[in-house]
């Protein structure tokens, strides 16, 4: 491997042995490409006539007036597929026909990940195979039906949980052995290295349009910028724009679960301890032997015990906090969102928008806050009416 | 304390190395089990610590983790499982394991403790030899060997870097993909065996993949010195949970009948 894939002491590529060649040649092969200009020009084509970037920044007047400050929607959930998973998606494909790779696989957690790849499957003629967990694809069946429709396979998970962490294990498994003509499209910015340096560079124009956005429209920039973060990647994507700018509050929500303290959530960040999971040193959900916990949240996105490396670097350099939103606060923000401005969030975006909500009426109406909308909550209606059935 | 030294030069042939994961299913069936495999000639023990995530792992090794981890295992009840181990018999024991569970529970205390127990060596499956750093001091400290994987998509440029990183032995990876027992011997491995042997002295035990008495004879007609065989042994556990005579028989006539393929090269 050429780099380390450190973000300070987090990330590295803590994988087995037959791995490391794959990963060498992704890294290769990401970095002979990235900047290549037709590489370049493809892709800037792909986002803007096939997913439909740039996405708008989005005043929420009735939804500010209800919180007591200015709230702009950072519109990602009006993208082909529904959620910022496409940005990484074409990045991902792309490269992988780049590198003569003629199939993809990827692991799934709500589908929005899995969906997008599938259609870029599609997009590009590759045989599709998508892992996702037994549980997860009961709880998420439009997205799984959407990924079939696509041509693509979509291969169930029993593992510990049948969650997220379960269809990365299989999919890696999978990878060890077909690698040679097969691509892991790889959907948040965790996991071994290349991959949190790759996912991120796919993410980068959500905050770099929305950086550009707010001193076109604004004259200046906000004052914090939010997002929800299971692994991490929509998340990453808008803060990009916004690091070096000290001023600019970032703050990252997770999944609270029933609560923190029960248990019984997916909040890495606020609740984990550094350990080795999927090859990428970050904070960890586990005991005290290093045997990682089964999480729990109402949105199968967030569902994951770990969380990309630059997060943790992040929040270690406290340049960005990080906080968790409850199951139920996360549908009452849901609901807020839709009947204020019309928009259905998705559940893991309705987490950004619960903090949002917990600051109501505490912060000055002048003050602009810049939240990612990383996906529409189309797929999550039925889950929603099981726990709060519509009167 | 019986060192890899004492093994591979007492005898002419190649070892047999059975791998069982710590545990599996409980704690004293698991004990009775690698008591049947030394009783039935195993020359070396590859133990495993369970761990909710083994992506080195296929399906046979990734249930009886499940089966251990939900009896009970611990770290603590693994080092107990190994002082019984060596209080039956001096024979030495590797253990392969993930990271996560050396790193939480401290490296040097880790490898100290561990060693005390009896351990010989550790593979932690999931740390490459570009990060052998972060536990060789304090194994070499404790007198633990550190044992790494070569896989058949290993470079000549990358294989040497890890055989001068290995003590113990050199775990080869007989195809490119997860543990589990396959029909066939993967073409890879003979070549890969045959190359080792011209790049260092430290013995080489082949594993992944091995499941039949032709398998271990033709890894070993290639020149390796020992054969890892794991997941086709736990099938003979997972078949066989509600009948524990049947299982120890079959378990003690499958090393017989391995250990007698291994002879008769």
């Amino acid at each position: 491997m050429k780099y380390k894939g450190r973000y300070g002491q987090f990330g590295g590529f803590y994988v087995p042995e037959v791995l490391n060649g794959v990963l060498e040649e992704l890294e290769e092969g990401f970095y002979r490409y990235y900047k290549d200009e037709g590489f370049v020009a493809e892709l800037e084509s792909l986002y803007k006539d096939y997913a439909g970037r740039e996405t708008p920044l989005y005043f929420a007047k009735r939804f500010s007036e209800y919180v007591g400050f200015k709230v702009y929607l950072k519109r990602e959930d009006l993208l082909h597929g529904g959620a910022h998973k496409v940005n990484n998606a074409l990045g991902q494909g792309l490269l992988a026909k780049y590198m003569g790779k003629t199939k993809i696989i990827a692991e799934t957690g709500a589908g929005q990940h899995g969906l997008a790849t599938a259609m870029i499957g599609a997009l590009f003629g590759m045989e599709t195979k998508i892992f996702m967990g037994v549980i997860d694809i009961e709880r998420q069946n439009v997205n799984v039906h959407k990924m079939r429709l696509c041509g693509a396979q979509v291969i169930g998970v029993q593992g510990g949980t049948g969650t997220l962490k379960d269809a990365i294990n299989d999919a890696m498994r999978y990878w060890t052995s077909h690698a040679e003509d097969t691509f892991y499209l790889f959907g948040t910015a965790a996991g071994p290295h290349p991959y949190p340096t790759i996912v991120r560079h796919f993410q980068t124009c959500i905050g770099t349009e929305a950086r550009k956005q707010c001193l076109d429209k604004l004259g200046k920039l906000p004052d914090m910028v939010v997002a929800c973060v299971g692994g991490g990647s929509n998340a990453i994507g808008i803060f990009s724009g916004f690091i070096d700018d000290k001023d600019v509050k970032l703050v990252g929500v997770e999944a609270g679960g029933k609560s923190v303290a029960s248990g019984k959530h997916a909040a890495t960040l606020v609740a984990g301890k550094v350990g080795i999971l999927h090859g990428s040193k970050a904070y960890l959900l586990q005991d005290e032997d290093g045997q990682v916990y089964d999480t729990e949240s109402i949105s199968a996105g967030l569902d994951y015990p770990s969380v990309g490396p630059e997060h943790c670097l992040l929040k270690d350099l406290k340049r960005a906090e990080y906080v968790a939103a409850e199951d139920e606060e996360v549908l009452d923000a849901f609901e807020i969102l839709i009947q204020k401005e019309g928009i259905i969030p998705a559940l893991e975006s309705s987490h950004a928008l619960a903090y949002l909500i917990s600051l109501k009426d505490k912060l000055t109406p002048e003050t602009i806050v810049v939240m990612n909308l990383s996906g529409r909550g189309d797929k999550d209606v039925s889950i929603v009416e099981k726990y709060r059935p519509v009167k | 304390m019986k060192t890899y030294k004492e093994v591979f030069c007492e005898t002419d042939k190649a070892t047999l190395i059975p791998f069982f994961v710590i545990g599996d299913p409980d704690m004293e069936t698991s004990f009775e089990i690698v008591k049947t495999a030394i009783d039935a000639g195993a020359d070396i023990l590859e133990l495993g610590i369970p761990f909710s995530d083994p992506i080195a792992d296929g399906p046979t090794i990734q249930k009886a983790d499940i089966r251990s981890l939900r009896n009970g295992m611990s770290m603590a009840k693994a080092i107990e499982f190994i002082k019984r181990v060596k209080e039956y018999k001096d024979i030495p024991i590797g253990l392969l394991m993930y990271y996560n569970l050396m790193y939480q529970y401290g490296i040097e205390k880790f490898c100290k403790d561990f060693h005390q127990a009896g351990v010989n060596s550790v593979l932690v499956a999931d740390l490459n030899v570009d990060d052998a750093e972060e536990i060789q001091g304090p194994a070499k400290a404790a007198g633990l060997d550190t044992v790494f994987m070569v896989t058949p998509n290993c470079s000549d440029e990358r294989i040497a870097k890890i055989t001068e990183k290995i003590s113990g032995f050199v775990y080869t990876v007989s195809l490119l993909g997860v543990t589990g027992g396959r029909e066939k011997l993967s073409d890879k491995v003979r070549p890969l065996v045959a190359k080792l042997k011209t790049m260092t002295d430290v013995p080489i035990c082949v594993g992944f993949g091995i499941s039949k008495g032709q398998h271990a004879a033709d890894v070993v007609k290639a020149g390796a010195d020992g054969v890892i065989v794991g997941s086709a042994l736990i099938k003979l556990i997972e078949a066989n949970l509600e009948n524990k005579e049947k299982m120890l028989s079959e378990i003690s006539e499958f090393i017989t009948e391995m250990k007698e393929a291994i002879a008769g090269v």
